[in-house]
């Protein structure tokens, strides 16, 4: 096992919900898809080709043009052993690298605490969104969550700059106070400070920045445009974190799914733009995945849930094409109706861990997994 | 001045319940503590919101079928109690026979455990551990449904004995799988086919269907077991009638009960409290309220070593902010919103991360959940508009010689009227410092939203941002 050190960062975008990976990628030339797909299908006409078997869903244009210049990994059939359908325990599978086992403590977190074992830098990770997912929860390991950049911080709703200033000014005095021997004042205090640091330094991030690349108005859109300020800040923030949503198209699915992969591929192409614009197209990379897939068959207006699904690695440093094998459609190789994976995404994650944040992967994904050949050396 | 008896009744209902307004500290306090404990631990009506009135405002609480509808239902009724004690234990008992959607996808059979936990949650251990194993949550949380006689699934057997009542290090392996044995049949009505619906997270075509229990007994291993040293044909009651019995179950349960109810560490004068727990508990016929009423009126619980010895946890955080706003009384729109703010802070209800519940004590603070818990409480008592911090003010003007305070009285005032927060020297100077900026304060003819009334509101945003608030 090699280990490359990089100074490197990754921009995690989570589709919550269930992805429909059949009409993500779609397999455009196998009849049996529009047959089991009999009305929520993208037709022929409309899919963007990238190969004589396989398209894109037609939002993801800008996504095709990465495609085009060789910076986009499709990671097909992905998933793990005996699928587990419920959103939230199939997202801990995927959070936690385990499973089988409950785990306790999220595979970025874990990556976080080996880029940074002395807890030095507060912004090593950065969720943006509120409430932490489970991927970055672990123990000892400071996370800044930014619902908006804008207002990060303490007291965001005092409106009177003067009034907030000196607010701030009493809270830094009160955690920054001594503390006595009480280890939990002690605690509240350093954390208190943490925070406050960690506000600081993000706000400062916006006025860092200038692009001349307009992002859309929806939130993914912005909430990806937070990443890049913070990301071109250089404050040393490793792991960028996002999610968007809801992918759970039971019913109404195309309208839905076309609209949501719209704002993916826009937020993407606008950050990649953005990157080059910067010279920082090889600094970072992106990776798109969802809990699972949704069910071959469609329930006359949406899917539902399903086991395999597809990933995506995206960036100047990635070797662009098709990793894995797309699942077969044929009844026998079918699980319970669902597309059987073939990938294990702890294989992925051991790509990313060892050839681009440069970490040794076994511990953090609890085992040994076979990696593809995703970033270039 | 705080007086003694006050700040006392304050401690009891932090713990015992979520803090509590000047308002209701009286009432409890004419009861005098003795009366006051009696009553907390014996509920009675605790005045909910009907539910015909919260499903005209909100469809998603009336099939209570998904997540943010089903904790936004139990918020109502934390918010609104008179008995807060009743939804306490069951907070307790939540996190300590964590039972997680993640899983189920049937929020309403977790409401139902929820209510199983408010109904016995304060009386014999025992009856609560037979509720529990007969619980349709609980059976397919912990895969009991797939215990069966001729092939064993050991999963609940073994957490029983580990998480919810001996504790690791008390019985062999051998023990867990002779418990697994006793539990055989001890399933729900058509398992199979609810648990392919729960695998799947199906509400296809009929919605959610309820659960119940069911005793399979041609599913049951009726042979001889032997189980910590004693033997027979023992079912499911006679294994829990044995478990209740053994020491280490009265000292892990008076032990889990004093770090939610006294402190989240054990100290050595706290020893002491746990003993005093163990023996009533023993000696009650193992009853929980029993065992409270011991720990409630122990030295150590009336010390000043057990207060603030805390760390609130985010729904405790979340529910003592809008009771002492006294906001959310009614039903109104942005509850489910109000219910988010816990799961950013570390604490989804209904959905504890693991079996093991939360990570409790000093494991709620991060930068991140810092932030959230400081930011909601800020806002929600620094709202001039809110009617308990109306009262607040009227009581600070009422309270003062002739409606005007200095800077000492602004800060200690507030501090009292939160509940005799009790602040280090330092956090009081610069409490008395911010509120020094503007000089005395002048409550004479205060206004709706006045800038008086504000100065009150800026001081207990502070207060509310304090290291000292983040505790119990």
């Amino acid at each position: 096992m090699t280990i490359t050190k990089r100074e490197k960062s990754l921009i995690v975008i989570q589709l919550s919900g269930g992805n429909d990976y059949l009409n993500t990628v779609v397999p455009y030339s196998d009849g049996k898809y529009y047959d089991s797909r009999s009305v929520v299908n993208i037709s022929q006409d409309k899919v963007i080709p990238i190969n004589d078997q396989l398209g894109f869903n037609p939002s993801m244009g800008p996504i095709k043009s990465l495609w085009d210049e060789g910076k986009v990994a499709v990671i097909n059939g992905i998933g793990y052993q005996n699928p587990n359908r419920s959103h939230f325990r199939s997202m801990d599978i995927w959070h936690t690298a385990e499973p089988d086992a409950i785990g306790k403590e999220g595979w970025l977190g874990r990556a976080v605490r080996d880029l940074d074992p002395l807890g030095e830098n507060v912004l090593t990770a950065v969720n943006f969104g509120r409430g932490l997912p489970r991927a970055l929860g672990c123990p000892g390991v400071s996370v800044a969550s930014v619902g908006d950049l804008e207002t990060y911080g303490l007291f965001p709703d005092v409106q009177d700059e003067e009034l907030r200033m000196f607010t701030l000014e009493a809270f830094s005095r009160m955690y920054g106070g001594a503390a006595g021997r009480d280890p939990v004042m002690q605690m509240l205090g350093q954390t208190g400070q943490d925070a406050l640091q960690g506000a600081d330094i993000l706000r400062t991030a916006p006025a860092m920045y200038s692009s001349s690349v307009e992002y859309g108005p929806d939130t993914l859109a912005q909430n990806v445009k937070s990443m890049s300020q913070v990301f071109h800040a250089n404050i040393g923030a490793k792991v960028l974190y996002t999610q968007h949503g809801p992918f759970d198209t039971h019913s109404g699915e195309l309208p839905t799914h076309a609209k949501l992969w719209n704002e993916v591929a826009g937020s993407v192409g606008c950050l990649m733009d953005d990157l080059k614009e910067h010279g920082t197209e090889n600094d970072a990379t992106i990776l798109i995945f969802s809990e699972f897939g949704r069910r071959i068959k469609d329930n006359g207006s949406g899917s539902d849930h399903g086991s395999a699904g597809v990933a995506f690695l995206i960036g100047g440093a990635v070797n662009g094409g098709l990793y894995g094998e797309y699942p077969s459609l044929a009844e026998a190789e079918q699980i319970e109706g669902d597309l059987r994976s073939n990938n294990d995404f702890r294989s992925v994650y051991t790509n990313v861990l060892e050839d681009w944040l440069g970490l040794d992967a076994t511990p953090i994904v609890n085992g040994q997994f076979e990696k593809f050949d995703i970033f270039q050396s | 001045m705080i007086s003694n008896d006050t700040a006392l009744m304050a401690h009891l209902l932090r713990r015992a319940g979520f803090g509590a307004s000047r308002d209701e500290l009286e009432r409890y306090l004419a009861m005098g503590y003795e009366g006051a404990v009696d009553t907390l631990l014996n509920p009675t009506d605790p005045g909910n919101m009907p539910d015909d009135l919260i499903r005209r405002y909100h469809v998603e609480q009336s099939e209570l079928r998904d997540l943010p509808g089903s904790t936004a239902y139990w918020m109502y009724r934390m918010i609104s109690t008179a008995c807060p004690m009743e939804e306490k234990i069951a907070l307790f008992w939540h996190g300590l026979f964590a039972t997680g959607y993640t899983k189920l996808n049937q929020a309403r059979t977790q409401l139902n455990q929820v209510d199983m936990f408010r109904r016995s949650g304060l009386g014999s251990f025992e009856d609560l551990l037979l509720e529990l194993s007969r619980d349709p949550a609980m059976i397919i949380w912990l895969d009991n449904n797939e215990n069966h006689g001729d092939n064993i699934n050991e999963n609940y057997g073994r957490e029983l004995l580990e998480l919810f009542s001996m504790g690791i290090g008390n019985y062999s392996e051998d023990d867990i799988k002779e418990c697994a044995r006793a539990f055989t049949g001890w399933t729900l009505g058509n398992a199979e086919y609810m648990a392919i619906r729960a695998a799947k997270d199906s509400i296809w075509p009929y919605g959610r269907i309820a659960w119940h229990f069911d005793y399979r007994e041609d599913d049951h291993d009726d042979g001889e077991k032997t189980f910590l040293g004693e033997t027979g044909n023992f079912n499911g009651e006679d294994i829990i009638a044995i478990i209740v019995k053994q020491e280490s179950t009265a000292r892990f349960l008076a032990t889990r009960l004093f770090q939610f109810f006294a402190a989240d560490e054990v100290s050595k004068a706290g020893e002491n409290a746990v003993e005093a727990m163990v023996a009533t508990y023993f000696s009650s016929g193992y009853k929980i309220s029993d065992m409270l009423q011991t720990l409630f009126h122990s030295d150590y619980f009336k010390s000043g070593e057990a207060r603030f010895a805390r760390v609130k946890g985010p729904v405790e955080m979340v529910v003592g902010a809008i009771r002492m706003a006294g906001n959310y009384q009614n039903p109104s729109l942005g509850i489910e919103k109000v219910a988010n703010n816990m799961f950013f802070m570390g604490q989804g209800l209904l959905r504890p991360p693991t079996v093991e519940g939360w990570h409790e004590g000093v494991e709620w603070i991060d930068s991140g959940a810092l932030v959230e818990r400081v930011n909601f409480v800020a806002k929600e008592l620094s709202d001039v508009k809110s009617p308990g911090v109306r009262s607040i003010i009227d009581r600070l003007e009422t309270g003062a010689d002739d409606g005007v305070l200095n800077p000492s009285d602004l800060a200690d005032g507030c501090l009292d009227l939160l509940g005799s927060i009790q602040v280090s020297d330092e956090t009081r100077s610069v409490l008395v410092d911010y509120a020094a900026r503007l000089g005395d304060l002048d409550l004479n003819g205060h206004q709706p939203g006045d800038q008086a009334e504000q100065r009150v509101g800026n001081m207990l945003r502070l207060v509310a941002a304090t290291r000292e608030y983040q505790l119990a």
